[in-house]
């Protein structure tokens, strides 16, 4: 594959609901690449719209109530259109999927290492020996300690560091080109997040390991990512490098989000700057842009939904969805800044 | 900004056990040292944070200072009253003087109660009001946390994250406390809410003069919110000073790996720090 080739191209993904109170919209036109070896945050709040993305990738929304569109290419495969025996094939063996909860991927009642060997053997031609030899290995890869003896252990005699080691090297198995993880340290401690960041920053690195990752924490997207999309009621609102959202926010929301942020390297400001309002039901989003009802800056031309794209001629790449003369943004963002010290409550 | 007010609780010397208790006689054949041995006090008007990793103690120390579980030894004042050994009775009118907030307010929030009841609930039962004024009161404080009076007669589960928190929070400030112990109050709900609800308990704070044990393990909002911060580590405080101290010149070893451990969504400075320790080994 080219460099310049992206391993995974999501164009104009939509994903409804039907629900008992209508149809919820939870991806509404998201169009994302990530490149081979690179590691994609898609950041956002619940509702966003970002694991429903992820997992719609899997194929794992699919349903009688679910209404998906759009295209998804992945390698040779377009993932949309893709029967659920093709899926399969996929799954877990060039495209795999780390989550929240270990025990959502570790089942109790069998060893860590026979749910590797069983997942290997699942997808490869290879003998009961040669399978538990190659789970030791990455058991042993991801830092678990002592893993020859530790593969026979079940899962609930692993810490929560631990199991989340051994979905990765579960995950890791079958040498997978993408690893989708669903807020992959959102249970951890803090000291064993910074583990398993290091160790998923590692995979990237030495095993050209590409990352789709999934997350609310803009911490943790600071310590990892490559690119990031920022996600807001089912839109990506700003798409760019990682320096260029954290040091050149474009969007109201995204500079609204990174100025609420706590720090500990920081003395406290004396308020913390805050956006007013909540999120929209996505049964009934308001028109336009979604962020309108909450956005200090919006007006009349917000009322129709600004497309996702570059909007200065030195920043090709920078993309967002917002109506705000480009030029001006900067000063606004300072401006709000300035006013967050005397906002009410 | 140190708060220059008189001591309103002090801990001295605080143990909670667990006994782990097994085999056929149910015996206790040991036990967990959830708090062991620890002094903290806490000024009127002042934040201390609690910071640690799960399992820490910091939830039972929460607990233990409020009397909701019966310390194994030490002493808790409140402004100068011993807590440890008194009575449900006798603690009643102190409970007056100390709430709670919980993580999870889908969890403490009773889903058959309306929001009227539940704010009130505490103010009816010390008899403090009822009818026409406990809900003139009622919603008064729903408006003072930033909802709206026509939310009395709504269930919980209406809410949102983030509104719900505010309920549990007017129902802890309805009896006008002294003390506000917060566990984990922010940490279930999403960036741009959080900044609201730390927001609201800072004003409430200066508007009342409120005291917060503040328990999270971000440490980020506890340096945000507190004066002092108090760094627990298997059911031990091992070090706690201002806060500017503790984040800027941790001195304990513990504290230091849990700060280098914190993300900092400041890429450039997360990239100097990993260079730096990189060059240390």
């Amino acid at each position: 594959m080219s460099a310049r080739d992206p391993l995974l191209a999501v164009r104009d993904l939509a994903v409804s609901f039907n629900t008992e109170e209508g149809a919820v919209r939870a991806v509404d036109g998201v169009s994302l690449e990530l490149g081979a070896g690179e590691v994609l945050a898609v950041v956002g709040e619940s509702g966003s719209g970002k694991s429903v993305t992820a997992m719609t990738l899997m194929g794992l929304t699919r349903g009688p109530n679910a209404a998906i569109s759009g295209t998804a290419g992945f390698e040779d495969t377009e993932l949309v259109a893709a029967s659920d025996a093709e899926l399969r094939a996929i799954r877990g063996n060039r495209m795999a999927m780390i989550f929240q909860d270990p025990m959502s991927s570790l089942d109790p009642v069998y060893r860590v290492a026979d749910q590797i060997v069983e997942q290997i053997q699942a997808h490869r031609d290879v003998g009961a020996a040669e399978a538990r030899e190659r789970a030791i290995e990455l058991l042993d890869a991801v830092g678990i300690p002592d893993a020859e003896k530790r593969a026979d252990s079940y899962p609930h005699e692993f810490s929560g560091g631990m199991r989340q080691r051994a979905m990765i090297a579960m995950a890791l198995s079958l040498e997978p080109s993408l690893l989708i993880a669903d807020e992959p340290t959102t249970a951890l401690d803090v000291t064993v997040q910074a583990q398993i960041i290091e160790l998923l920053r590692d995979l990237n690195r030495r095993r050209d390991l590409s990352i789709l990752l999934i997350t609310h924490d803009i911490g943790v997207v600071a310590e990892i990512a490559d690119r990031v999309a920022v996600m807001y009621a089912g839109r990506i609102v700003e798409y760019g490098t990682l320096d260029e959202i954290f040091y050149d926010p474009q969007h109201p929301y995204t500079w609204g989000l990174l100025a609420s942020l706590t720090r500990i390297d920081r003395p406290r400001p004396q308020r913390l700057p805050q956006i007013p309002g909540m999120p929209p039901s996505l049964l009934a989003p308001p028109q336009g842009c979604h962020f309108r009802p909450r956005c200090a800056h919006a007006f009349d031309r917000c009322l129709e939904v600004p497309a996702l794209e570059p909007r200065r001629a030195d920043a090709p790449a920078h993309l967002d969805r917002c109506w705000l003369e480009p030029a001006r943004r900067r000063e606004l963002r300072e401006a709000d800044a300035r006013d967050a010290l005397e906002q009410p409550r | 900004m140190s708060p220059a007010g008189e001591t309103l609780l002090e801990v001295r010397d605080l143990v909670k056990h667990f006994p782990i208790r097994s085999g056929l006689l149910n015996r206790s054949h040991d036990s967990v040292r959830a708090v062991d041995d620890v002094d903290l006090s806490i000024a009127a008007g002042e934040t201390l944070g609690l910071v640690g990793e799960s399992g820490s103690g910091k939830s039972t120390l929460c607990r233990a200072v409020l009397q909701l579980v019966e310390p194994t030894s030490g002493s808790v004042r409140f402004e100068g009253r011993e807590l440890v050994g008194l009575g449900r009775r006798q603690l009643r009118p102190l409970r007056r003087e100390m709430q709670m907030i919980f993580q999870d307010p889908q969890a403490s929030l009773n889903p058959r109660r309306r929001v009227g009841q539940i704010v009130g609930g505490p103010i009816k039962l010390h008899g403090l009001a009822s009818g026409a004024e406990l809900r003139r009161q009622v919603e008064g404080l729903l408006d003072r946390v930033g909802l709206s009076p026509e939310h009395y007669d709504r269930f919980p589960h209406e809410f949102s994250g983030g509104q719900r928190q505010r309920i549990g929070i007017a129902r802890a400030i309805a009896l006008k406390p002294k003390l506000i112990v917060a566990d984990e109050p922010v940490s279930a709900l999403d960036v741009s809410i959080q900044a609201q609800i730390v927001n609201l308990l800072d004003d409430l704070q200066d508007e009342f003069g409120l005291s917060y044990l503040f328990v999270a393990h971000d440490i980020g909002v506890v340096r945000h919110i507190s004066d002092r911060i108090a760094v627990m580590h298997d059911g031990k405080i091992v070090e706690a000073g201002s806060a500017d101290q503790v984040c800027e010149h941790p001195r304990d070893e513990y504290t230091k790996k849990l700060l280098a451990a914190v993300p900092i969504p400041d890429p450039r400075e997360s990239r100097a720090r990993r260079e730096r320790a990189a060059a240390a080994g």
